[in-house]
C-alpha cells in the first residue's frame, strides 16, 4: 500500500485526512459537490491531470513527500501553470491584504512608533513578494508552456527564482517572530492569535509552493535547456 | 570532523538490530556497540559504556515503563533514549522518551532522526543567553541602518568575519534573519539611535 495519496482514492477521503486541502481545490479547479467520486473522475469532469492534483495534495499533506518531475507526462503538466498563477493571485488578492488589515489593527494599538516599523516592513514584504510573482508570470511560466508544447524557450535566469523563494519565506517567518516575542500588545489575544495563524498558514503554504517550483518547474526547465545544447 | 556517536540498541529481534545497523552504516556518523537482547544488564553496561545514544524497545522494559525511562535519564543525562516502537504503547510510556524511531520509518529518515535528537540533547544542556552583547548591538544598528557587513567591519574597526560572526549570532538569539526584520527589531527595542 502507498504511503500517499493515489489517483484511485476518493477525493472526500482526502479531504477527510487533510481538510487544508479545501482550499487547494479552486486554484486547482475542482468544484465541490464531488460525492464518492474518485480523484481521476473527479479531475476529469473539472479538465485537470488527477495525478497533479494528487502531487499537490500529498505536498500538502506529507511533510517528507517531494515530488518528482520525471513521474510526469507533458499533458499532465499542462495543469501546472494555470495552477501556480491562481495561487499567486490567491497570495496577493486574499491572504496578504487579510494580513494587512489584522497587523494594521495590531500595530495601531501597539503605539505609533511599532505601527510605523511593523507597516513599512509588511508594504516592503508584499512588494516583494509581488515583484517574485511577476517575475515569475512575465519570465519563467511562459517558457514553461514553451516547453510543454516543444518550441524553443527564451533565455531566462532561473537562479533569481529560487533565491528569492527562501527570502519570501525568511521574512514570513521574521513578522511571525516579531509579533511573536518582541511587540508588547494586552488585551488584543483573539485577534493577536488570528494574525498569527494567518501568517503561520500563509507560510507553510508558500513553502510548499515553493518546493513546487523548485522540484518541478526548475528541473523541467533545465530538462529541456540540457537537451537544446 | 564530528566524532561518532556510540549508540547502543536494546532489542530483541536480530533481524531489526541488524536492520538497523545497515542503516546507520549506510549514513555514516554512528558506532553502534554490541546490542543487547534484553535489558538486564541494561545499567551496567550504560555505566561502562556511556554511549551516546540509548535505542531501546519499550517492551523489554518492566511496568512502569516511564518510572525506569526516568531514573535512567536521570543517570545519563545527556544522552538521548530513543523507543524503538512496532506495538501499540501508550502516550503516557512513549512521552518519557526523546524520541520515537518507528519500525516503519522511512529508510532516508532514520540516520537524521537520531542526529538530531542528539544534537537537541546538547541545545538543551547548555543554557543559552539570548540577550545581544553591546558589541552585537553596535552592528545591529548599523545593519539596521543598511550598511553592508563591509562597511560595519571599517566603521567599527574589526574584520568582516567578526562582523559576519556577530550576525550569525544576531540571527540565532533573535529568531530573525532578514536586515529588515532586524530593523523592525531594533526600532522595537529603542535601539535605532
Amino acid at each position: 500500500m502507498s504511503r500517499w495519496f493515489v489517483p484511485k482514492m476518493k477525493m472526500s477521503d482526502i479531504l477527510l485526512a487533510n481538510s487544508n486541502i479545501l482550499l487547494l481545490l479552486p486554484r486547482l479547479g475542482i468544484k465541490l459537490g464531488f460525492g464518492d467520486r474518485s480523484v481521476i473522475e473527479v479531475c476529469q469532469q473539472n479538465q485537470v491531470s488527477p495525478l497533479f492534483v494528487i502531487m499537490v495534495c500529498n505536498c500538502y499533506t506529507f511533510d517528507d513527500y517531494e515530488p518528482d518531475v520525471s513521474t510526469f507526462s507533458n499533458d499532465d503538466l499542462r495543469s501546472l501553470v494555470p495552477y501556480l498563477v491562481a495561487s499567486h493571485n490567491y497570495y496577493v488578492n486574499e491572504r496578504l491584504p487579510h494580513i494587512e488589515r489584522h497587523l494594521n489593527h495590531v500595530a495601531a494599538q501597539a503605539g505609533m512608533r511599532y505601527a510605523e516599523s511593523l507597516h513599512k516592513f509588511f508594504l516592503d514584504y508584499r512588494d516583494e513578494v509581488v515583484f517574485h510573482f511577476a517575475y515569475e508570470e512575465a519570465n519563467v511560466f511562459p517558457n514553461i508552456e514553451k516547453c510543454l508544447s516543444n518550441q524553443p524557450m527564451s533565455k531566462t535566469s532561473t537562479g533569481f527564482m529560487s533565491k528569492s523563494h527562501d527570502a519570501i519565506v525568511d521574512k514570513l517567518s521574521d513578522l511571525t517572530q516579531i509579533i511573536f516575542k518582541y511587540v508588547p500588545i494586552n488585551g488584543l489575544d483573539e485577534e493577536l492569535n488570528e494574525l498569527v495563524f494567518a501568517i503561520l498558514q500563509l507560510s507553510f503554504d508558500l513553502e510548499k509552493h515553493a518546493m513546487i517550483e523548485d522540484k518541478i518547474v526548475l528541473p523541467l526547465l533545465a530538462r529541456q535547456e540540457a537537451g537544446r545544447k | 570532523m564530528r566524532p561518532l556517536l556510540s549508540v547502543l540498541v536494546v532489542e530483541p529481534s536480530t533481524i531489526v538490530i541488524e536492520g538497523l545497523k545497515v542503516l546507520l552504516d549506510e549514513a555514516g556518523g554512528f558506532n553502534m556497540l554490541a546490542p543487547l537482547h534484553d535489558a538486564t544488564i541494561l545499567t551496567e553496561r550504560l555505566h561502562s559504556q556511556k554511549p551516546d545514544l540509548l535505542i531501546i524497545n519499550p517492551a523489554l522494559l518492566a511496568q512502569p515503563v516511564a518510572t525506569h525511562i526516568n531514573a535512567i535519564a536521570r543517570q545519563m543525562p545527556n544522552m538521548p533514549i530513543v523507543a524503538l516502537v512496532y506495538q501499540y504503547f501508550s502516550p503516557q510510556i512513549l512521552q518519557s522518551f526523546s524520541a520515537l524511531l518507528d519500525i516503519c520509518e522511512n529508510r532516508a529518515h532514520v540516520a537524521s532522526l537520531l542526529g538530531d535528537c542528539c544534537n537537541r540533547k546538547t541545545d538543551e544542556v547548555e543554557t543559552e543567553n539570548y540577550e545581544l552583547t553591546e558589541r552585537e548591538v553596535d552592528v545591529l544598528v548599523l545593519l539596521a541602518q543598511g550598511f553592508s557587513s563591509k562597511e560595519i567591519a571599517d566603521q567599527l574597526n574589526i574584520s568582516i568575519h567578526t562582523v559576519n560572526t556577530h550576525r550569525k549570532n544576531i540571527t540565532h538569539k533573535t529568531g530573525i534573519k532578514s536586515v529588515a526584520g532586524l530593523a523592525v527589531y531594533a526600532t522595537l527595542h529603542n535601539f535605532s539611535n
